[in-house]
């Protein structure tokens, strides 16, 4: 059966996945290709970071030693943060950060999906809201990358050359271990196989309207779940935990 | 800017479409601005990142801005005023006494 | 008076004597005036270049805020100023809209942003060196602006009035987010009370000149008050927020630095010191703290855009192709 500590494991893996991303996205806040894009990127990180504080915020509930939100985001180090190494991938161009949020997206719509019949209430009620902004991020994101793999020579090569970038990334997303499938088996996440099965089914149906070449997802590069991350994970944590751990201890 | 070079688009310019929202069911679309986008798919969704990030709306409407055919100004008096003086189109034109009660 | 220009969108016409008394009883009369209509020549320049500099305030404005998104201190902060910057490029959007009602693209307005000929906030020139200039720049920064703004709402162009309207609205939170942000410091430990002092020690003066020259010195405040684009001159919007200010900063524990600073019995309001309308100029010339850095990353925003930007119109060009076979 899946414990307390699954539960807190699970909660760490969303939310690190969830505020990574979030961060790497509003990295582009006032950079965007163009003012409405400037819109909708910080749409979709104020989506991951909402969803990140959720997972935060319960799992100090759970833990019940006086943790905060901004604990779990401010003052774990880098082999703590339990996110796919995906996420913190620095964002390159606009074709390497679209894509990536089209595969979080059509990764994560069905995980939330299923969580909306999990049998943690907390989740299930998140999961929701969750389901429905994964669902425009898939959207958003999906439409870009129709455009730009269906556009001039120029983005269709960036986006070709995104694709080679991420894919080593792609099989992490969807590793089992122990305590996902003790999560699995008490209900409390979904089932891997349907999220790949429809992860799959979107990945092709919009491939194929970007006239890429079809996904071929094989084992590379993991270790996030286990705290194994790239060297950009501590530039990354030096930069958002730098007021934390510059004046420890303060109330902001 | 001076006024010769109003008329000297730059390349590639992007097309812009008037946004139109309704706040909610039971209320007509109405103009809330414009945005600039490639196509129609795109301008739905700058228009959902743009005019509705705090509940404004239920349901949009883009219109390429070059599709809106306007009244012309100069036929303003000829459009508008004439129904100025047609006060018997309204219902205070009439005199009902108030013990008719309301009608 | 005569003068060759253009009038509204696309048409021409001349302005005689009778035509510009006309244009201005209408504005005497408080109608709005919209896109289509006659207007003078002199009235849409004038539109065109101060909505063409609010846009770019917005945007350029996004700089300095953003500079803090990826250390905001906790995430509730990171959450709020992520939104608020977001708002920002909101705003920018609308007013550029306002002025593409006036002929202008966004395009063209973005290219003289990044070739360094239009001009924004000289306040955006300056740096945002800790958290505590954040919440300064949402107190102050944003207070000032909403001095500016609120009566702008009552603008007699329509397209600007109703970008203005919109834009305070949303604006409404910046304000006391900021302030917010101010009174948590404040009222913290001796180290986060100094950041917010030193922040403000910084950006007072600059704020000051966020309303532009004196009365005296300003070339186009007179005829912007006649045509109702302006309601108000620069150094009475600049008495009103050094009036609501001081009251605000007294209740923080936080000392405006200016020594000529009190309470005029007389006139009901805050006497103060003189502003250095030499560091103004300078900074408007360009050489600012920031100037260049600010105006370079938008240039950079747009160049690497363009790819992005191509390549959504091309996969356009080929659908309508494709549907028109």
């Amino acid at each position: 059966m899946a414990g307390r500590d699954d539960l807190l494991a699970l909660l760490l893996r969303i939310g690190d996945d969830h505020l990574i991303l979030g961060h790497r996205l509003s990295e582009w806040c006032g950079h965007a290709p163009m003012l409405e894009e400037d819109l909708a990127l910080p749409n979709m990180a104020l989506d991951l970071i909402g969803t990140a504080r959720m997972c935060y915020g319960y799992a100090a509930e759970i833990e019940g030693d006086g943790r905060s939100e901004d604990d779990y985001a401010f003052l774990r180090d880098g082999t703590d943060f339990r996110h796919i190494l995906m996420v913190e991938r620095p964002n390159g161009d606009f074709a390497f950060t679209i894509l990536r949020q089209f595969l979080f997206a059509a990764y994560m719509h069905p995980v939330w999906d299923g969580l909306t019949g999990s049998t943690d209430a907390r989740l299930a009620d998140h999961a929701g809201k969750a389901v429905k902004e994964m669902a425009y991020h898939v959207r958003h994101s999906g439409e870009w990358v129709i455009r730009l793999g269906d556009g001039t020579e120029e983005s269709a090569r960036r986006m070709m050359a995104a694709l080679d970038e991420l894919a080593p990334y792609i099989g992490e997303m969807f590793e089992s271990d122990e305590t996902a499938q003790r999560l699995v088996t008490a209900g409390l996440l979904a089932d891997p196989d349907a999220v790949r099965a429809t992860f799959d089914g979107t990945v092709s149906r919009t491939f194929a309207m970007a006239k890429l070449p079809s996904l071929d997802v094989t084992a590379g590069i993991s270790g996030g779940r286990t705290g194994r991350h790239g060297e950009v994970l501590g530039h990354l944590l030096a930069e958002m935990q730098f007021m934390q751990r510059a004046y420890p201890g303060q109330t902001w | 800017m001076s006024d010769d070079t109003r008329n000297q688009m730059p390349r590639n310019l992007m097309p812009l479409w008037e946004v139109f929202i309704r706040p909610r069911t039971g209320l007509a679309h109405s103009h809330v601005g414009s945005v600039h986008a490639s196509d129609e798919v795109m301008a739905v969704q700058a228009a959902r990142d743009v005019y509705t990030r705090r509940g404004e709306g239920v349901s949009i409407w883009v219109v390429p801005s070059a599709s809106i055919t306007a009244s012309d100004p100069d036929q303003r008096d000829e459009n508008f005023e004439p129904s100025a003086s047609k006060a018997y189109r309204h219902p205070s034109f009439y005199d009902i006494p108030d013990d008719v009660g309301h009608m | 008076m005569y003068s060759q220009g253009l009038i509204g969108a696309d048409g021409r016409t001349v302005e005689d004597e009778e035509f510009l008394t006309r244009f201005q009883a209408r504005i005497d009369d408080e109608q709005k005036i919209e896109p289509n209509d006659e207007m003078p020549e002199g009235y849409r320049r004038t539109l065109v270049r101060q909505i063409g500099q609010h846009a770019h305030s917005e945007i350029v404005g996004m700089l300095p805020e953003g500079n803090w998104v990826t250390r905001a201190p906790s995430l509730r902060r990171k959450a709020s100023l992520l939104a608020k910057v977001q708002d920002e490029g909101g705003h920018g959007l609308y007013l550029y809209s306002a002025a593409e009602t006036l002929g202008v693209s966004r395009e063209q307005m973005t290219e003289e942003l990044i070739d360094g000929t239009a001009k924004y906030s000289s306040i955006f020139n300056y740096p945002t060196l800790s958290w505590a200039d954040i919440g300064t720049i949402g107190w102050l920064v944003d207070g000032a602006a909403i001095m500016n703004q609120i009566p702008l709402c009552r603008c007699s162009y329509g397209p600007y009035a109703r970008a203005m309207i919109r834009i305070c609205k949303e604006e409404s939170f910046h304000q006391r987010q900021g302030y917010e942000i101010v009174m948590t410091l404040a009222q913290g430990s001796p180290a986060q009370k100094a950041m917010a002092q030193e922040s403000l020690n910084r950006f007072w003066q600059p704020v000051l000149m966020m309303f532009g020259p004196p009365d005296g010195e300003s070339r186009n405040t007179d005829q912007s008050v006649k045509w109702k684009i302006k309601r108000f001159t620069n150094d009475e919007l600049r008495q009103k927020f050094v009036d609501a200010t001081v009251p605000q900063a007294e209740y923080l524990g936080l000392t405006i630095p200016d020594p000529d600073l009190k309470w005029n019995e007389q006139r009901q309001g805050y006497d103060f010191g003189p502003i250095d309308w030499d560091e103004f100029w300078r900074v408007v010339k360009g050489n600012g703290p920031m100037n260049r850095e600010r105006v370079a990353a938008r240039r950079k925003a747009w160049d690497e855009g363009a790819w992005v930007r191509e390549a959504a119109l091309a996969h356009a060009a080929k659908r309508q192709a494709q549907a028109a076979e």
